[in-house]
This record gives C-alpha cells, sequence and structure tokens, in this order.
C-alpha cells in the first residue's frame, strides 16, 4: 500500500494524533512520507481491526489525505467551471451538501489522483485527495485553474480527519454530534458541532466499502485526542478499536476501492482502470476527454479484474500473470488474504481476452505458477439495510 | 516474551536449538510480533539442502512477505505440517509449537557464531530504539 513517495526517516510527516497512536503501541511505518500507523497489537492487529469495521466499527486517523478547497473569484461560477475542467465527474450534477468520487487527470487520459468532491457551496467546492500525492495535486490544480475565475487554497494542514467506519458507526458519531446523522445519505455531508467543536464538517464517506463517517476537526494536537478520545469513549459499548492504514487497504480491496501506485497511476487510463461510471464524458470538455474519447476508439488492451487464488499462495503487488503457456499477459496491483472471505484475492490488469469471470490464470509467486480465477467484483459488498435505503454511492 | 537461553539466534531473527547435530529452527517472537497476523509458511521439503545465511522458505502476514534464512547448513529431516492449516501458531507460540524445521547440521560448532539470548535481546533493544528515534 505505500504509493509513490518515499522520505527519508528524518523527514517522516506526522499528524496531531502521532504522538497518541505511538502511546497506544501502533506499529508505525512510512506511508508516502508519512508515519502512520499500520496496526494496533493492542487493538489485537490487522485482521481484528478489518474485522471490527465489518462487524461493527472502528476509528482511522486518515489526517495525511490533503484537502484542496476551490472557491468562487470576483464573479459566481469560476469555481464550478474550474473543478469541471480538472476533474472526471460531472460536479454540476452536485447538490450543495453532496459529494462524489472522481479523479484529476493528465492530457493523456491517465491519472494524476483520485478524489472525492465535496459541494460546499453554490460555488465553493472542497477536494480531498492522497497524501503521497498532495503536492503534486495542490500544483496541478493551482497550474490548471489559472485561467479560471477562482480561488485555490491548500487546507491539508488544517484538519484533522477521522474515519469511523462500521454498521455502528451512525450510532457512535451521533453520540458526539448535534448534526441528525440519519438525515445524511451516503456520499453527503453536513457541518455540526462534533465533541464541542463547533462547524465540523461531517460526510458520510469512507474507503472501507462499510458505512461510516469522516470527520475534519482542528489540526491541533488537543482538538484532535479530544475528537479521538470521545469516539473511543463512545464505540465502546460496540468494541470499538483504533485501526491502522493495513486494515485500511483489506478493507479497500475487497471493497475494489482503487488504491493510487496500484490500481490508478500516471501510467494507467480510466477505461482500463473500470471506472467508467465516475467519468462524465457527455458533461463538456475537461482535461483528459479527447485522450479518453481516443482510447474508447482504439479499444483496450489491458483491463483491471478481480482475482481468487485456487492454488495456495498469496498474489502480491507487481507479480506477474501468466496464461497457461507460461507467458506473461498481465501484472497484480494488489493482492492480499482477504480476512472476510478467507480466501487470497488480488486485482490485476490482464487483456479483456483474459477477463472473464471464471477465467483460469495463473499468478507466479517466487517463481511457481499458482493457479487463479477471475471472479465478480467487488468481492465484497456490505448488506443495505432494508429500513434506511441509502444513495448509490458516488455519483 | 522470553527467549530460551538455549537457544541461539540469527541477525535476521531466526532461532535455532541445537542437540548433537540435529538442530531445530524457527523465527524468533520479536520477528512474529514485526510480521504481525502470520497467514501463511513456506518451508522446503525433507531432504532439501539448507546453507546458512541463504533463505529456504517465506512467512507471510496479512501485509507482509518475508523471507526466512538458515541459521547454519544442513539437511531437512522434518517439516512442522501443522503450520500449513494452523500458521497463526507462528504468533501464538513462536518459540515452541512453531518451529518451522528440524536439519541435520553439516557442522554443528557453526552456531557459536551465532547470538545467544542476551546478545539478542541487546540487539533487538537496538533496532527498537532506532526505529522510535
Amino acid at each position: 500500500m505505500e504509493s509513490s513517495t518515499i522520505s527519508l526517516m528524518s523527514e517522516l510527516r506526522k499528524t496531531p494524533l502521532n504522538a497518541l497512536h505511538r502511546r497506544l503501541g501502533a506499529k508505525m511505518v512510512n506511508f508516502s512520507g508519512w508515519d502512520m500507523p499500520v496496526e494496533y497489537p493492542s487493538s489485537g492487529g490487522l485482521i481484528a481491526e478489518h474485522k471490527a469495521v465489518r462487524g461493527s466499527v472502528g476509528v482511522f486517523d486518515v489526517s495525511h489525505m490533503g484537502d484542496i478547497r476551490i472557491g468562487s473569484g470576483k464573479k459566481p461560477g469560476g469555481a464550478l467551471a474550474a473543478v469541471q475542467y480538472i476533474t472526471m465527474n460531472d460536479a454540476s450534477r452536485l447538490a450543495i451538501g453532496q459529494a462524489q468520487y472522481s479523479a484529476m487527470l493528465y492530457p493523456d487520459g491517465a491519472f494524476v489522483d483520485d478524489v472525492i468532491v465535496h459541494r460546499l457551496g453554490e460555488d465553493d467546492f472542497l477536494l480531498v485527495i492522497n497524501a503521497g500525492t498532495r503536492e503534486k495535486d495542490i500544483h496541478w490544480v493551482r497550474a490548471n485553474t489559472k485561467g479560471f475565475d477562482c480561488v485555490v487554497e491548500d487546507l491539508s494542514d488544517a484538519h484533522t480527519q477521522l474515519a469511523i467506519q462500521g454498521p455502528r458507526a451512525a450510532e457512535v458519531l451521533q453520540k458526539l454530534t448535534d448534526a441528525d446523522l440519519s438525515a445524511i445519505k451516503n456520499y453527503w455531508f453536513t457541518h455540526g458541532t462534533v465533541c464541542g467543536l463547533r462547524n465540523t464538517l461531517i460526510a458520510r464517506t469512507g474507503y472501507t466499502g462499510e458505512d461510516g463517517f469522516e470527520i475534519y476537526v482542528p489540526s491541533d494536537a488537543a482538538a484532535s485526542e479530544k475528537a479521538w478520545n470521545q469516539a473511543m469513549e463512545a464505540g465502546r459499548e460496540f468494541g470499538i478499536i483504533p485501526c491502522g492504514l493495513g486494515a485500511r487497504n483489506t478493507l479497500r480491496l475487497e471493497s475494489k476501492m482503487a488504491l493510487y501506485g496500484h490500481e490508478i497511476s500516471e501510467k494507467i487510463n480510466v477505461w482500463e482502470a473500470g471506472l467508467d461510471r465516475y467519468c462524465k464524458m457527455e458533461k463538456g470538455d475537461f482535461l483528459g476527454r479527447a485522450a479518453l474519447e481516443q482510447a474508447k476508439a482504439a479499444g483496450l488492451t489491458r483491463t483491471l479484474v478481480g482475482l481468487e487464488m485456487i492454488d495456495r499462495g498469496i498474489a502480491r503487488d507487481g507479480y506477474c500473470c501468466c496464461n497457461k503457456a507460461g507467458e506473461s499477459i498481465g501484472v497484480v496491483t494488489s493482492g492480499s488474504p482477504s480476512p472476510t472471505l478467507g480466501k487470497n484475492i488480488a486485482l490485476a490488469y490482464v487483456p479483456p481476452a483474459s477477463a472473464a469471470v471464471g477465467t483460469i490464470l495463473y499468478v507466479e509467486i517466487r517463481g511457481q505458477k499458482c493457479r487463479a480465477q477471475v471472479v465478480a467484483t467487488p468481492f465484497y459488498k456490505r448488506q443495505k439495510k432494508a429500513a434506511a435505503p441509502q444513495g448509490a454511492g458516488g455519483n | 516474551m522470553a527467549y530460551p537461553k538455549s537457544y541461539r539466534y540469527t541477525k535476521e531473527h531466526e532461532w535455532i536449538e541445537v542437540k548433537g547435530d540435529l538442530a531445530t529452527i524457527g523465527i524468533t517472537d520479536h520477528a512474529q510480533h514485526e510480521l504481525g497476523d502470520v497467514v501463511f509458511v513456506e518451508l522446503p521439503k525433507p531432504g532439501a539442502k539448507i546453507e546458512a545465511g541463504k533463505s529456504f522458505g517465506t512467512v507471510e502476514s496479512v501485509k507482509a512477505v518475508s523471507e526466512i534464512y538458515a541459521p547454519a547448513s544442513g539437511e531437512v529431516i522434518e517439516t512442522n505440517g501443522e503450520l500449513q492449516n494452523k500458521p497463526e501458531t507462528i504468533n501464538n507460540d513462536p518459540h515452541g509449537a512453531a518451529w518451522l524445521i528440524k536439519v541435520r547440521l553439516t557442522n554443528a560448532a557453526a552456531i557459536r557464531d551465532l547470538m545467544d539470548a542476551p546478545a539478542y535481546e541487546a540487539y533487538i533493544a537496538e533496532k527498537g530504539k532506532e526505529t522510535s528515534a
């Protein structure tokens, strides 16, 4: 799950909760230049953390994520026009208080980064971006919005971002806020008082495939620790535990959510990644659109598939996929045991001819060709509560 | 977890217990802790030769693949088949039930070059300081 950037140990960046993670005895790793908890042995470790989120609730520090605000310039409409130009989804369809999964693309149709676009106001947007691509993204956004009447602000260091995730997340967070969480649908957000912190952004979003919320509190250590500790206290009756980036990765993998540097990168385009439904070609011009049109006409040479291992062995990022004859046909982008399914799963790029569900492929694991089968994805999909229907996820 | 006084230890976090020219090899408590939940183990078959300092198998946690290095040279005479179905034994009892292989050593005297328990404990304490600095 380590994406692009690797920094020297001495330059590792820390979130406001770093000291708390260390007090909790978290195992820390360098994630894209950030000193982040990968798992908490005191929580029972990665598998226990994963299962807590699937079965009840867990809390993650995701403050390493970046935030870019694109606000109105002199006249209204400039921010929307800018967001429409630099992202592939249709932000004009968002209501105020709604969010969408989207991406910023290079002119060749490959990924600068994937983002969640929040519409804060009629002409006011918040883009949540990846940790490893923060500097690149802010530079990209500034450079490509120059011709628009808008104001770009890097708010990345202004927030501590906590993700409270799992089927009991709403019950936990509801104890800490005056906002009516039942009124917030999936991929919508509101502002409310959380843990006494006023005007806190509360979004029903996440990266686990489970119901849950992400809250954006001020980035001073005191406010951050207060929010964390109150979430832990409120979740005690549900068995809430701190969760690290390890569980975050296995949770998102089971749900087939892309990770920058793996399923999406500056060498992979939207069609290959299978993110068609978040790319609105009909909305008007945007960066990458022309190349995507050509790519669509040319046809796919590779496509992202889900694999389930048949033979013993775990397919890992970078392992080669081959056919029966032993010829290399593709590559694994992410792979892991699935704690929910009890199977070894992976995502891989393979030619369309080898992408049909049921196709048998071979993953080369330390010189051994291990059989794997193409399976339907996502590997895991949560049961929606019949009583409380929710939105379809990112538009 | 205590490090048995009768074992010797490598810098790569394997342990070896020697009786005559027969040795039992495993990974240390420190190693299993660093790995996290162990989900997969790959070991050589009986009859295979292992060579001191060279990889003879792998242990995988959810997140990572880790090579296991031979503390000494010899021929594998038995592998711990239980670990295939219960790899988590490595987390629960790394110095006991989760032994990996038994080996007939080529030169039992060579293990004197490895660390004893106090030296290994000092070694991992020093490493801990480095990573938390």
